[in-house]
């Protein structure tokens, strides 16, 4: 008999720098409460974090990397979202 | 979370010179590529082929050093080779992972090894004869390991570049841990350093072959190269190999076992005697010292995990059906 896949979870960790949890990498486990056992194991072996979330990988929705365009470019030729677009003079100092 | 569109791949990859020349310019630029874009069937043959040979070695490389945790010297040494031989594992792991986002699974991945169909490097397949050798695969093998994988920080594909960001920050206190251990005995009785120079003898030249056969005879370079997969040629790593390692070598008071072996003041590189091929070309084949007692190795620990495997599965399984169908219907005593 063929083995049965063991399901995929993506593994997210929130460092002791006050960071938000960041993707790490992913974890094979049969349930929740394995996969954060195998996060901690695989992803924590030197002190690089104070929290763990696991989701399984197919509850993710992402974005079409085809998309990007249409996603993405708009925002790039909006430069007065961006506080270099406005000069204040050098008397009034840093703003 | 990559693998939703794999069925697709095939059919997008049909080779398309827009796409390509849109996918190289990227790469040109020094932009990552990830698992969903677009990408030439060639470069995902490739990456599956290199990332999943480079877990399994990291797996493999687990036995010889395995073999000496229950007999190191000291509690240190032995928290240390422990905590190495856990790393190993943890990087196979790590680059697994990233084999996957290309659309392959972990199992067939896990049966390619076990089948023997797939490779892992070569200098796994000698074997571990005192403590001292345990001491070279650190400085040795490890420093080796270091030379290629730096540059793999820096690879076109995302997934791998992130993997070995990480698998290299954590391999510097392997070599160095390798190194002291050497250097200890290098500076203990005369029989501990006869030890260390015996493993000397028998390290060094199988490191070498770590960076595969030489340029003249390296057949994926060029497009790897293009790719950016491979930044370094084969000779140019190993170079730089015997240039780091050669000087620390003779800070132990140890020689290496090259008559050839000399300074090149012109060049300022160590210039080395020829390669034994023939020996790295056996090796690969199956039949070095050790190739048959590895994967009956992996073969046994996949056989003999295999109930864990289907009891985790099976009570997953059966809390999920559970939940699904009310707390009322089975009694909280029987969990």
């Amino acid at each position: 008999m063929a083995e049965q896949p063991m399901p995929l979870w993506e593994v997210f960790i929130r460092s002791r720098n006050g960071l938000a949890h960041q993707h790490c990498g992913s974890v094979h486990a049969a349930d929740a409460e394995m996969a954060l056992h195998a996060a901690r194991d695989v992803y924590t072996r030197r002190g690089e974090g104070l929290s763990i979330w696991v989701v399984p990988s197919a509850a993710i929705i992402a974005s079409d990397p085809a998309d990007k365009e249409v996603l993405f470019e708009p925002t790039a030729s909006k430069i007065y979202r961006h506080p270099t677009f406005y000069t204040v003079p050098e008397e009034v100092g840093h703003m | 979370m990559y693998t939703q569109a794999l069925n697709l791949h095939e059919a997008m990859e049909a080779d398309d010179p827009v796409r390509r020349a849109r996918f190289q310019a990227r790469v040109d630029a020094d932009e990552k590529i990830e698992p969903n874009d677009w990408m030439p069937a060639g470069y995902r043959r490739t990456l599956v082929r290199q990332i999943s040979q480079h877990a399994h070695s990291e797996v493999v490389g687990m036995l010889p050093e395995g073999n000496w945790i229950t007999r190191a010297p000291t509690l240190r040494r032995k928290a240390a080779l422990l905590a190495k031989v856990q790393d190993e594992g943890g990087h196979g792991l790590y680059l697994y992972a990233a084999a996957e986002t290309l659309g392959v699974t972990r199992e067939e991945l896990v049966d390619q090894l076990l089948a023997g169909a797939a490779k892992y490097s070569s200098i796994f397949n000698y074997p571990t004869l005192t403590w001292a050798d345990i001491g070279m695969i650190g400085w040795l093998v490890d420093g080796a390991a270091i030379m290629n994988q730096i540059p793999l920080c820096r690879c076109s594909f995302g997934p791998y570049a992130r993997a070995m960001i990480r698998i290299c920050k954590e391999e510097s206190f392997h070599q160095r841990q390798g190194y002291e251990i050497v250097l200890t005995l290098a500076r203990g009785t005369p029989e501990q350093k006869a030890m260390a120079q015996d493993a000397l003898n028998r390290w060094w030249w199988p490191a070498l072959m770590m960076f595969g056969p030489s340029d003249k005879d390296s057949i994926h370079s060029a497009e790897t190269m293009a790719w950016k997969i491979k930044r370094f040629s084969n000779d140019d790593l190993r170079q730089k190999f015997i240039d780091a390692t050669v000087p620390q070598g003779r800070f132990l008071g140890l020689t290496f076992p090259d008559p050839e072996l000399r300074f090149d003041e012109g060049s300022g590189h160590w210039r080395h005697g020829e390669i034994d091929w023939e020996e790295f070309k056996r090796v690969v084949a199956g039949n070095g010292p050790c190739n048959r007692e590895r994967l009956a190795a992996r073969r046994k620990a996949h056989r003999e995990g295999a109930w864990v495997r289907e009891a985790a599965l099976a009570y997953a399984a059966k809390r999920k059906a559970r939940r699904t169908s009310g707390p009322d219907v089975l009694p909280v005593a029987a969990e």
